[in-house]
């Protein structure tokens, strides 16, 4: 029977992770993310995996690559400054192809900014943060039930493109409390075991290796170094360099119009709203003050990759408006990809725009 | 019909699990939607606190209060803060022992603090008195959803007196106030 709870966030978040079978959790408390730490320090222990409280978001992020490379499903939880802490290691866990999740509850910035207030600063971070290309995977939540819901789902993206996969939540979202459904079984797909024969670092067909944790009857050698399809080092060679990158960047790439999750309101309109997260909420009270089907309506629940096909859905669209928890982030992105004009809709400060604001903004529009 | 909620006091008074009990109380055994968030910040006991909750019939999509039309005011910063600016519409209770200023909107006065020392032995059952009187009073949550989500968020030993706490909330709204 499906369980029901009235809950918060952050709290949802660490039982959709309990719900996809997340074992193990290293992390350092912080604001506003420390509630998904706490929950996991309670239950793992109940439930026979591990919680461990590293000395830093550096340590938290290597000993979350540790756990997955034991094959059991890994993930930290932090906000803005551990993130920052967290980008070599990120960095690492892609290159390496680890499949884990981080989540961040974003609050404002930039450095220690506004520990307790909500932001959307990190979009452009969790895609380029740490040196060098790789490609990533990010999924917004906007209600309580998304919380759960989409770390079940950022678990699962993990292991299917042997990736970091990102859960880019906020202040609001991960404090608000309200009604969640928790289902009895959630859907849990493991990464795909490497067949035999082949390599731990050689790709199938969708550019993904199968996976070959250590202990698991395999010799696998994992480095930051470029490495050859053995795992081992081959730094020097420009040309399996620039194959091994394409193809990190491509696995993730190429799959972004199947994996895309979104929600599209009004395709027929001329002025488009484009959200993810919480502003989401903002949108779809204003499109429910607005005259019926006068505004349309894009929700991202995944980022990145970024399904630009997606604005093809509004062919009528004039212009696409886009509020976020910081200075036009995505609206950046959205830009690269349309003629139309892309209007930012930036709000700073830890307040999200009130739904009488967007319909201000859009009237101007029409 | 969205009602918004804002209970304003100092940290130590279960201000937060106020509004935590009336949105349990309303999603879980109502029927209805509710969403609640609280001011969030360095509120340590004794400090100013708030927090807030949204009641409706219909799913909530904007999660923040934009003009509360229920107030529990239990600390006379609060009401300066917050409770001040009431719209002449708003429902205000105040813990009238606590809570010097009134209101220019409609005011129950629930001497909430001093029946919790005087008659269950303890200040700690004022906000719970609060939530008995708000129920009385406005009729947002019903009063057994209000009794059940109490009783889901009490600590084991305390549930006579937090129901206790609860009637004499009901009876004294119920009687217009103190």
């Amino acid at each position: 029977m499906t369980r029901v709870d009235f809950m918060q966030g952050n709290i949802a978040s660490a039982e959709g992770a309990l719900a996809a079978g997340c074992r193990f959790f290293a992390g350092y408390p912080i604001t506003p993310s420390s509630e998904v730490a706490e929950h996991m320090a309670r239950r793992l222990p109940k439930v026979g995996g591990r919680f461990i409280q590293m000395e830093d978001e550096i340590a938290s992020m290597a000993a979350v690559i540790g756990g997955a490379w034991t094959g059991v499903r890994s993930m930290t939880a932090t906000s803005g400054p551990g993130f920052s802490l967290m980008m070599e290691n990120i960095g690492y866990a892609a290159f390496t192809e680890t499949p884990c999740v981080v989540v961040n509850i974003q609050r404002g910035g930039p450095s220690t900014g506004q520990p307790t207030l909500a932001a959307q600063g990190d979009m452009l971070q969790c895609r380029f943060g740490s040196h060098g290309d790789y490609s990533t995977i990010a999924l917004a939540p906007s209600s309580v039930q998304e919380m759960f819901d989409l770390t079940v789902k950022s678990f699962n993206l993990a292991d299917r493109f042997r990736a970091p996969a990102f859960l880019m939540a906020d202040e609001i979202i991960g404090h608000l409390r309200e009604r969640v459904e928790f289902p009895d079984t959630v859907e849990c797909t493991p990464p795909r075991p490497i067949r035999e024969g082949m390599l731990p670092f050689e790709p199938e067909e969708d550019l993904v290796p199968g996976f070959t944790p250590f202990g698991h009857g395999h010799r696998v050698h994992v480095t930051g170094l470029t490495h050859n399809e053995k795992g081992y080092p081959a730094s020097t060679d420009p040309d399996l360099h620039e194959r091994l990158v394409m193809r990190l960047i491509e696995k993730v790439e190429r799959a972004r119009h199947e994996i895309a999750d979104y929600d599209i309101e009004n395709p027929d309109a001329e002025v488009v709203f484009i959200s993810y997260g919480v502003p989401t909420r903002s949108v779809r009270q204003a499109l429910l003050d607005a005259p019926e089907g006068l505004y349309g309506h894009l929700n991202l629940r995944i980022v990145w990759p970024f399904p630009e096909n997606l604005l093809k859905k509004f062919p009528n669209a004039r212009v696409f408006l886009v509020p976020e928890l910081n200075m036009g982030q995505m609206a950046r992105e959205i830009v690269r990809h349309c003629d139309q004009p892309v209007i930012s809709l930036p709000r700073l400060g830890g307040e999200l725009h009130t739904p009488q604001y967007l319909l201000d903004r859009a009237e101007e529009y029409r | 019909m969205r009602h918004e909620v804002k209970f304003t006091g100092f940290g130590g008074q279960g201000i937060i699990l106020s509004a935590v009990i009336v949105g349990r109380a309303a999603t879980m055994y109502d029927g209805k939607h509710a969403v609640q968030s609280q001011s969030y910040g360095p509120e340590a006991r004794g400090g100013a606190s708030s927090s807030t909750v949204i009641i409706s019939d219909e799913p909530i999509q904007y999660p923040k209060v934009l003009e509360p039309t229920i107030y529990v005011i239990m600390s006379e910063a609060g009401f300066l803060k917050f409770g001040a600016g009431a719209s002449p519409e708003a429902v205000m209770l105040i813990d009238s022992g606590l809570v010097q200023s009134r209101p220019e909107c409609r005011c129950i006065e629930i001497p909430a603090t001093m029946k919790a020392k005087d008659i269950l032995g303890k200040p700690i059952f004022a906000n719970i008195i609060m939530l008995g009187a708000l129920v009385a009073a406005t009729g947002i949550v019903s009063e057994e959803a209000m009794q059940k989500a109490v009783l889901d968020s009490v600590p084991k030993g305390t549930e006579d007196l937090n129901m206790k706490a609860l009637r004499l909330g009901i009876e004294i709204a119920s009687n217009g106030g103190e």
